[in-house]
């Protein structure tokens, strides 16, 4: 790019000409039970020294493995079976062991993605951070003053002592940090950040990364940035390169790719990036459902009545201190809100703000140690069995985890009919036809009856836990995190779906989310809770354009991308 | 730590009671007349059998008889066996035996398992990796007594590499052979515990971790997956060694070693109550010390343990 211009560099066989690292027609392979799988097919990325590229991408798009390849650490099965990589002028397509030993930590650093289990959790942060240094001759002779000053860097508070806990005494933003130690502990020029903060609350998230902007650019590392956060990626890095199934379908300078995508994949992810779309979805279906839909409207006109009323709740959680000593932690905080029919509700908040409390008590799966919740005019508290099981028919959840939330020994048919026969609906029959109309709603093919949920995308497995929670016809469904595991596009078309449904069947949603993108698109009124309480209860165009607590102000700016003008 | 420590030796008061009592009350239903065992099966005058079972407060009910037990245990009293030896002096002289025995056979079983393991979870699914597994599998599928018949014939008498009984004193070098046998069936499930354990490991997100440091892969096997995956070796080698205390019946048995296994099998045969419940009784204790030292092992081992 404008380097070439540069009229000085062309004389002198500087390294700034040169690309740090650059990749050409990469091409991964792995050997599986199944046959070869081509991860990655003509990768190419050029990075230059002290640039900042993202790789963007969804799960599976070969990101992660197309930056680990270049410091040579394919899982067991993966191979580069074509293509160069070239560190610094030098070829590292098949480095020998010894050669990228000596490159790892010292040329080329690593921060990887999940902070809980990067770390090894038998030794101590400071022995963690001292073993990299010792690795690339760095110690020294006072290496725990150095091992403090590295991570004071990183921005540990009082790392001295730090330096002597575990892992686990560690919170997920201070391992992060940790591991941004590790990773720049020895000066490498170049810092493969594979996916930092896609673990972290959005506001730790923004901490961290401003971090990381100022260390590297302080110390001219030249960083690739994996992301599945287009936002993010907008507006961290110089470069963005787009990969889709294994190819980068679209490179090129950061905001010209969000302004202009030219490949229609990077066009559908610029649409569907939640955070830089705005506004609440409508169903925009053709012209026959809209048609439905005007019929819909008018028999399920929203009426101003409340279904679910949760009053001063309250839950104290009592944390064992051993000999029967015990503190309490209040977990939800003097709570209330109400939930009118046919509207969505969502409950926002980090880690720990109390919020699936909330939902667990709301679905009766946790007892509120104080206040109440009344649904549909009936106290919830002190019901019988009876009341109960019936209570559960009209409302259900939608877990987070669509992995765990499927039992994997029944079959798409079995896991949607279960609900029916425990409370006996229909005949086998009837049941059968019942599940065909439910895979129809959620827009899967009638033949998945019979498949499995480990032959399911992860996508697919939401859809059918949706399909089994609209099988008794609920009239609330409460989703915690529903959408959270999923990829960009794939999370859209579900909130789509939940969108649709919604109109369809007079749905009312309780969404309990941490993504404030999500909310935009899906509530009509926002609960924002932080340490148990509810900080802020509007309307959510109310709390977007006019938010009052300090609080949201803070998760509003924390949005990736929320700076960008487009 | 202490406090935990502490509060587990106190709950080795009623687990010792509840063992005796239960040890006791079983040979006491046992069904068979200990006296009538005594005599060899030859006929005794009804005056003589009643003065013996007077003599061992065999005529008493089950609660007395347990009582009296209790009584004389707090003076350090075990009672006598049949022969008139104090239980005490007999568990002394066998004790140190199986002790030896077990020992050597944890010995073997932790050095060669981990071994053995290690090398198959590193090179998963190799040549070495599914010999060790076909190995394995065969020993754990074959019962004791006929590996240990097979060894002591093979290895003792065809061979004789080893002695093929041990003689009377059980020197370290006469138990060598039956320590393998004894140890052969946890050895195999030590392999398999290690493999799968570094397998699981050496995947981790945090070895690969280790590897981006630049670390050498010596140090990344040895530091990194090695200490992980033998938290849950060392805890089962713990609880093994309990187990073989006990466990060596059949293997002294097959060998004829003056451990505490015979002395328990002989005991039950002849219906000594005495015996029998001081043996189990041991047992019951070594057990659960072995089981407390596996616990606080564990916590050392993995920090993120906190015992309380």
């Amino acid at each position: 790019m404008s380097k070439l211009l540069k009229g000085p560099s062309v004389n002198r066989p500087s390294d700034e000409d040169r690309p740090l690292l650059e990749i050409r027609d990469l091409a991964i392979t792995f050997s599986t039970p199944e046959g070869p799988v081509h991860a990655v097919r003509n990768g190419r990325l050029t990075v230059m020294p002290g640039e900042t590229v993202a790789i963007v991408g969804e799960s599976g798009s070969g990101k992660s493995t197309t930056a680990l390849a270049a410091i040579g650490l394919l899982p067991g099965n993966g191979k580069v079976t074509g293509g160069q990589i070239i560190f610094d002028g030098e070829d590292i397509t098949h480095p020998t062991e010894e050669r990228i030993v000596a490159l790892r930590g010292s040329s080329i650093g690593m921060v990887p993605q999940d902070p809980m289990s990067n770390l090894n959790p038998v030794w101590k942060i400071g022995f963690q951070v001292k073993e990299t240094l010792k690795a690339n001759g760095l110690a020294g002779n006072n290496s725990k003053e150095r091992v403090a000053q590295v991570l004071a860097e990183a921005g540990l508070p009082d790392a001295a002592t730090r330096a002597g806990q575990y892992p686990h005494e560690f919170s997920g933003g201070m391992r992060q940090r940790a591991l941004i130690a590790i990773g720049l502990a020895c000066r490498p020029r170049l810092l493969i950040a594979d996916e930092p903060t896609s673990a972290l609350d959005v506001t730790v998230q923004q901490q961290i990364l401003d971090h990381l902007d100022t260390m590297t650019s302080e110390l001219g590392t030249a960083v690739v940035l994996i992301t599945h956060d287009l936002g993010l990626a907008a507006e961290r890095a110089e470069k963005i390169v787009v990969m889709y199934k294994g190819q980068v379908v679209e490179s090129g300078p950061a905001l010209e790719i969000l302004r202009n995508p030219v490949h229609p994949y990077t066009q559908r992810l610029v649409a569907a990036a939640p955070s830089l779309a705005s506004k609440r979805l409508q169903s925009q279906p053709t012209e026959v459902a809209e048609e439905i839909n005007a019929v819909v409207k008018v028999e399920h006109e929203i009426v101003d009545e409340d279904i679910l009323q949760v009053k001063d709740l309250t839950k104290v959680f009592k944390i064992r201190r051993g000999l029967g000593r015990s503190d309490d932690f209040t977990a939800v905080d003097n709570v209330s809100f109400s939930v009118k029919r046919g509207t969505t509700t969502a409950i926002v908040g980090e880690s720990g703000s109390g919020k699936s409390t909330v939902a667990q008590m709301v679905l009766n799966l946790l007892k509120p140690t104080s206040g109440s919740i009344t649904f549909d005019g009936q106290v919830m508290t002190d019901r019988t069995e009876n009341q109960l099981f019936k209570f559960r028919r009209r409302v259900q959840p939608i877990f987070q985890d669509p992995y765990g939330s499927l039992d994997p020994m029944y079959s798409i048919f079995r896991t949607i009919e279960e609900p029916l026969r425990i409370h006996g609906i229909g005949d086998a029959k009837s049941r059968q036809s019942r599940v065909k109309e439910l895979l129809e709603h959620v827009s899967m093919p009638s033949s998945t009856m019979h498949r499995f949920p480990n032959e399911l995308s992860g996508g697919q497995r939401q859809r059918i836990a949706i399909a089994r929670a609209l099988a008794l016809k609920p009239e609330v469904i409460i989703c915690d995190e529903a959408v959270s595991a999923l990829d960009v596009l794939v999370q859209a078309q579900i909130l789509n779906l939940l969108n649709k449904l919604q109109e369809e069947l007079n749905l009312t949603y309780l969404f309990i989310t941490h993504d404030l993108a999500v909310v935009r698109q899906i509530a009509d009124d926002v609960c924002v809770m932080e340490h148990g309480r509810i900080v802020e209860h509007s309307t959510t165009d109310e709390v977007f354009n006019n938010p009052q607590s300090e609080y949201t102000k803070n998760l509003l700016r924390a949005i990736p991308g929320a700076t960008l003008m487009l | 730590m202490i406090t935990f420590t502490l509060k587990r030796i106190l709950q080795l008061i009623p687990v010792f009671f509840g063992a005796t009592l239960l040890v006791y009350f079983l040979v006491f239903a046992t069904p068979g007349d200990p006296i009538a065992a005594l005599s060899g099966g030859k006929p005794m005058s009804p005056a003589v059998a009643d003065a013996l079972r007077a003599q061992y407060n065999l005529d008493q009910p089950f609660w007395v008889q347990y009582f009296l037990y209790l009584k004389n245990l707090v003076s350090f009293d075990l009672g006598q066996t049949f022969s008139g030896q104090q239980v005490s002096d007999v568990i002394a002289r066998a004790m140190p035996v199986t002790a030896r025995l077990a020992v050597m056979a944890l010995a073997i079983e932790a050095v060669f398992g981990v071994i053995f393991g290690v090398f198959a979870g590193l090179k998963k699914g190799k040549l070495f990796d599914s010999t060790v597994l076909v190995a394995s599998l065969l020993v754990i599928a074959v019962p004791t007594f006929v590996l240990g018949f097979v060894l002591q014939f093979v290895v003792g008498v065809k061979l004789s590499w080893a002695k093929p009984t041990v003689s009377s004193g059980a020197p370290w070098g006469d138990l060598i052979l039956p320590a393998v046998v004894l140890g052969l069936v946890s050895l195999a499930y030590v392999i398999r515990l290690t493999r799968t354990s570094i397998i699981e490991n050496k995947s981790a997100d945090y070895v690969r971790t280790a590897t981006a440091k630049g670390l050498s892969r010596r140090r990344v096997v040895v530091v990194h997956i090695l200490r992980n995956s033998l938290i849950p070796v060392v805890t089962f080698l713990g609880a093994d060694l309990g187990s073989l205390m006990g466990g060596a019946i059949v293997t002294e048995g097959i060998f004829n070693v003056p451990g505490i296994g015979n002395l328990l099998y002989q005991a039950i045969l002849k219906g000594e109550s005495a015996t029998v419940v001081a043996v189990v009784s041991v047992l019951v204790l070594v057990f659960v010390i072995a089981n407390l030292v596996v616990d606080l092992l564990y916590a050392w081992l993995d920090p993120r343990i906190r015992l309380v």
